[in-house]
């Protein structure tokens, strides 16, 4: 009764709002359409689960030659596709039987899911004057205890309108990506199964109305990524890879659950629009209190988005599948921190204590990642460092208060990153592909193993050169604008105006460390321009370095590689133009900013003590011309110093010495952690837990137990002790366990005696 | 409600009706003979039946009649002369006084216990004024109001009990049934 | 008359839990939880007249798991007396392990 009545107060407040009747009252099937695609990926992988796979090439074979007309058609392809898989001595390529029902599923939903949320956005456009209040679509009482009321509700409002916008779209090109990359996998269907669940879950994460609901799909995708990371999991290292992922986040998501906690003790709901609506009044401003629950809050973000201290799992998690690096460990799920700050911006906007650590955290992140990424060889491993420290520049951005930046940030790095991703998916698809060719065992992924790929695949040269420019800040590709807004952001808020510049962080006035973030983040632009080209050298330039025999296999991929790589050439490319400042009016002016104002305004406004930002002309063209600037430098340094000439296979080549060593192993971080996580807690379960407790004191009572029997025989010896207790407290178990219906009758009512008086004397 | 308003008659024969139940229920679990034993649980059942007309729960005191009274104490009578278990001296049954004086003991704890619990608020929000449900018989009659929530809020439940129903019909059936002996193959 | 009401039931509720206490005879004990399940009804009953229809429907439903309880206990009780020639439960053990 009561939850009806809830419930229909819910849809009597929804009833008024503009978005109801129209396309939104749809919303919950976007992400149901990607979970669909999951229950039924998953059939047909659990169908065919014992027919997958190399060892079984016979039966395949039987049926294309009895003359079963789409098996053959289907077998045709695959060797077409493949390349001509005859005469190499791996296994035998061949397609998995559900391989073209699954291409159709997977990408199929994912594509009916973006068309599904591109009509939602045009009714979100449509409303004449703007949405303003969060469209709420309350579908059940999920957790009804108490004080505690958590509906399982989706949120719609302009910031989960964009990310559904950015995952369901970039999640459709990299769906039609895999299905080339992915096409002679054995575990196909199970591949997409887990991509459309993935999807779900992200889905889930953004349209959440409340933080629980938002924690399962931060849950949800966390497992995904574990699933993924360790798709290949009959390699141990990929599996071990998977774990520290998923290891690495449970320490992130204990925070968030902290700040979830925390959040409903003092303010007795954990929906955002009531939180949004009690923060302010009930929390008091720069307060332990506030500070703590975003500090919490940041742990999980730090987990979730690869930020120092937590970071290492991300370029672990390269292990996967190179789609899944594009969609998980670059556009999508690593973004989640970012994203949840910017949806808890009415809370950070209070704490401005928290809001300076995550500044300098992701100034720190920002730089540290990239200097890492200076010295790496694996293709893969440089865009992880990379990835990591452009998700610093995002916390950079959403931590100053500069919210739409770091959002607009999020959403041009999706594109570019990708299409990096993606390219370099297609790089080592080709390599992999002419090494297979050949028997050849290189790494596949090292860039001194390749060299002068323009020739042979020009497409995605052109568009990894694209993605490369707009990552690295040159003018007019996207980067560039939402790059210079963090920068110009974190920049103009260490001047007086701020809270954040009024601050103190453990003593350090606020200003101080926005300076210094605005010039590492600056320093890390500038490396990131030159590793960026560093890798595009030493990949596409210069001498090919494959090999004789392989050099004739080199070929550009089939164009469910290159459509999708192509689309996201033209976003990295004009991505920009979504929120152009007003410096350089090529278009309408920060479209972007105008659409996140409902969500994001007022604690932008908070950040800024109420007065909107304004920078005087000199100082806004200061900002820019410095980071283009530093760009510029950055690709110019790489290209006089860089001689790809020189460089030989990874074979033959040298080791690293000095700070390049310190470099190329990353710091030595992971070592570090093994020396002071790791190992002691081995250590411990070990020495103390599994010798001390298990062998020592319960293996050893058992002895004393055996040892008194023994002694039976022998009269007069005393019985030990332990012995004793074990025997008494056996003998009361079995009198209790009589068998006697009467007496169990007996004892329940006395338990029920208890639980009554619980009831009573409370 | 006050009793106060309510006329004597009623209070006297609501009283009356609980005393009996009470003192049939006493001697149901004293009695030796199980068939005694039975004859008193249907006196007391009879007594509820009574004291729900009272409560204005005529359907339901028809329904205790005629199910319980009437068919489910048969069904125990029925067994208890099926398996010849009429004779109390047969049966040392009731525990010893010691027993007898324990459980005693824990039912007025049980029993002061579950008083103690009844002192707890009900929310005013939703109690119904008074003679609500009086007047809506008198208007529909006894049986349409019980109907409605049955066959809609409910109706989930009701399917529910009808499977329960038959998994129990066949439960009966496979366990009374005289096993046979293992034939050759 | 609730008060009232749920004093005749809390007593016959505890006559039944106290007659499980002390008899061994099987269908005496399930005929005291059959005395239980009723005075279970009348408190039922009792709050329908203050709260509403959906107490007395509830009873409905205890009445027919009763039903159901009864059908199958009793036919426990007759297959537990086909082996043992007896429903003395000091008798039957068989939940000892």
């Amino acid at each position: 009764m009561l939850l009806q009545h809830a419930a229909d107060a819910v849809q009597a407040g929804a009833g008024a709002h503009p978005l109801s009747g129209t396309a939104a009252e749809y919303l919950w099937l976007v992400p149901l359409l990607p979970l669909l695609g999951f229950v039924l990926n998953g059939l047909l992988s659990l169908v065919s689960a014992y027919r997958v796979g190399p060892a079984d090439p016979g039966a395949d074979h039987d049926a294309a030659h009895g003359g079963g007309h789409a098996v053959a058609t289907t077998h045709g392809h695959a060797t077409d596709s493949g390349g001509g898989a005859h005469g190499d001595d791996h296994h035998p390529v061949v397609r998995h039987r559900f391989a073209t029902l699954t291409s159709i599923i997977g990408p199929g939903v994912l594509a009916l899911s973006f068309f599904l949320a591109v009509a939602i956005f045009a009714a979100m456009r449509g409303v004449g004057g703007g949405v303003h209040a969060p469209f709420i679509q309350s579908y059940f009482a999920w957790m009804p205890v108490g004080d505690l009321r958590i509906n399982a509700a989706f949120q719609l409002d302009q910031l989960s309108m964009l990310m559904m916008l950015i995952i369901t779209g970039v999640g459709t090109l990299i769906h039609i990506f895999s299905v080339g990359y992915m096409q002679d996998d054995p575990g196909y269907p199970r591949y997409f199964a887990y991509l459309n669940l993935f999807v779900f879950f992200m889905l889930m994460l953004v349209l959440g109305a409340n933080y629980p609901v938002l924690f399962v799909g931060w849950e949800g995708v966390g497992l995904c990524s574990y699933l993924l990371i360790g798709f290949w999991f009959s390699e141990k290292a990929n599996a071990d890879a998977g774990k520290k992922a998923f290891i690495v986040n449970r320490i992130g998501d204990f925070g968030l659950l902290i700040a979830m906690f925390m959040l409903f003790a003092n303010l007795g709901t954990l929906d955002f629009v009531g939180i949004a609506a009690a923060a302010p009044s009930q929390l008091v401003f720069g307060g332990a209190l506030v500070t703590a629950i975003c500090l919490f809050m940041f742990l999980g973000c730090a987990g979730k988005s690869a930020q120092i201290p937590l970071y290492v799992w991300l370029p672990d998690a390269m292990a996967g599948p190179t789609p899944v690096s594009a969609l998980i460990h670059a556009a999508t799920m690593v973004t989640a921190g970012v994203y949840l700050v910017a949806r808890s911006n009415f809370l950070f906007s209070l704490a401005p204590a928290a809001e300076l650590t995550v500044v300098l955290v992701g100034a720190l992140t920002a730089i540290f990642a990239a200097t890492i990424g200076l010295k790496q060889w694996d293709i893969k491993k440089v865009l992880a460092y990379s990835t990591v420290s452009q998700l610093g520049y995002m916390f950079v951005g959403v931590g100053s208060g500069a919210y739409v930046a770091g959002v607009f940030h999020l959403m041009t790095h999706a594109f570019f990153k990708a299409l990096l991703f993606l390219g370099s998916g297609s790089v080592i698809f080709a390599m992999h592909r002419a090494y297979h060719h050949t028997g050849n065992h290189d790494d596949a992924q090292d860039m001194r193993n390749m060299g002068g790929l323009k020739q042979y695949m020009r497409t995605t040269w052109i568009l990894m050169w694209i993605a490369t420019l707009a990552i690295a800040g040159v003018p007019f590709f996207s980067g560039f604008f939402s790059k210079d807004e963090i920068l110009g952001g974190v920049f103009l808020r260490a001047s007086e105006h701020s809270t954040l510049a009024q601050a103190h962080w453990l003593g350090i006035p606020g200003t101080a460390i926005l300076y210094l973030s605005y010039a590492l983040g600056l320093a890390a632009a500038f490396m990131t321009a030159v590793y960026m080209t560093r890798m595009m050298l030493y990949t596409f330039h210069g001498p090919n370095r494959t090999g004789e025999r392989e050099r004739g296999h080199l070929a550009e991929a089939p164009w469910t590689m290159t459509g999708p790589l192509v689309i996201l050439g033209v976003l990295s490319a004009v991505g920009g133009w979504f929120n152009l400042p007003a410096l350089i009016p090529l278009g309408p002016v920060g479209v972007l900013e105008h659409w996140l104002e409902p969500v994001v305004g007022e604690g932008a406004l908070r950040v800024t003590n109420g007065a909107p930002i304004e920078a005087t002309h000199s100082v806004e063209y200061a900002l820019i011309g410095a980071a283009v600037v530093i760009a510029i430098a950055g690709i110019a340094l790489a290209f006089a110093r860089l001689k790809p000439d020189r460089l030989v296979p990874k074979a033959q080549s040298p080791e690293e010495h000095g700070f390049e060593r310190v470099l190329a192993n990353k710091y030595y971080v992971d070592e570090a952690y093994d020396k002071a996580v790791v190992q002691p807690v081995v250590a411990t379960s070990r020495g103390l837990l599994w010798r001390g407790v298990d062998v020592g004191l319960i293996d050893g009572l058992t002895r004393l137990i055996v040892q008194s029997k023994d002694d039976d025989a022998a009269p007069g010896t005393t019985v030990p002790m332990g012995g004793l207790a074990a025997r008494a407290v056996g003998w009361v178990g079995s009198q209790v366990q009589s068998g006697q219906v009467g007496t169990y009758a007996w004892v329940l009512v006395v338990g029920v005696l208890f639980v009554l008086g619980a009831f009573t004397f409370r | 409600m006050t009793y106060n308003e309510l006329p004597l008659f009623y209070v006297f024969h609501f009283y009356f009706f609980g005393i009996v139940a009470i003192a049939s229920a006493i001697a149901f679990v004293t009695r030796k003979s199980p068939v005694a034993a039975a004859l008193w649980l249907v006196n007391t059942m009879f007594c509820l039946a009574a004291m729900y007309v009272l409560l204005d729960a005529q359907f339901i005191g028809a329904m205790q009649v005629l199910v319980y009274a009437g068919a489910i104490m048969v069904v125990f009578l029925f067994v208890i002369m099926l398996l010849n278990l009429g004779h109390a001296s047969d049966l040392a049954d009731a525990r010893g006084m010691t027993w007898k004086l324990v459980a005693g003991f824990l039912g007025l704890a049980l029993l002061a216990q579950v008083f103690a619990i009844t002192r707890a608020r009900v929310p005013e929000a939703l109690v119904l004024p008074e003679n609500a449900l009086a007047t809506q018989f008198v208007r529909t009659g006894a049986i349409a109001p019980l109907a409605g929530p049955l066959f809609n809020e409910y109706l989930l439940a009701f399917e529910v009990t009808s499977v329960l129903l038959l998994a129990a019909v066949v439960g009966a059936v496979v366990l009374g049934k005289r096993r046979e002996r293992t034939r050759a193959h | 008359m609730l008060t009232e009401s749920l004093f005749f039931s809390a007593v016959l509720f505890t006559i039944g839990v106290i007659g499980v206490l002390t008899r061994r005879n099987a269908i005496i004990i399930f005929m005291c939880v059959e005395l239980m399940l009723n005075a279970v009804n009348l408190t039922f009953v009792a709050f329908a007249q203050v709260y509403g229809v959906a107490g007395q429907v509830f009873v409905f439903f205890v009445m027919t798991v009763a039903a159901a309880e009864a059908a199958v206990g009793l036919a426990i009780i007759i297959a537990l007396f086909r082996h043992r020639q007896t429903v003395n439960l000091s008798n039957i053990n068989l939940l000892k392990g």
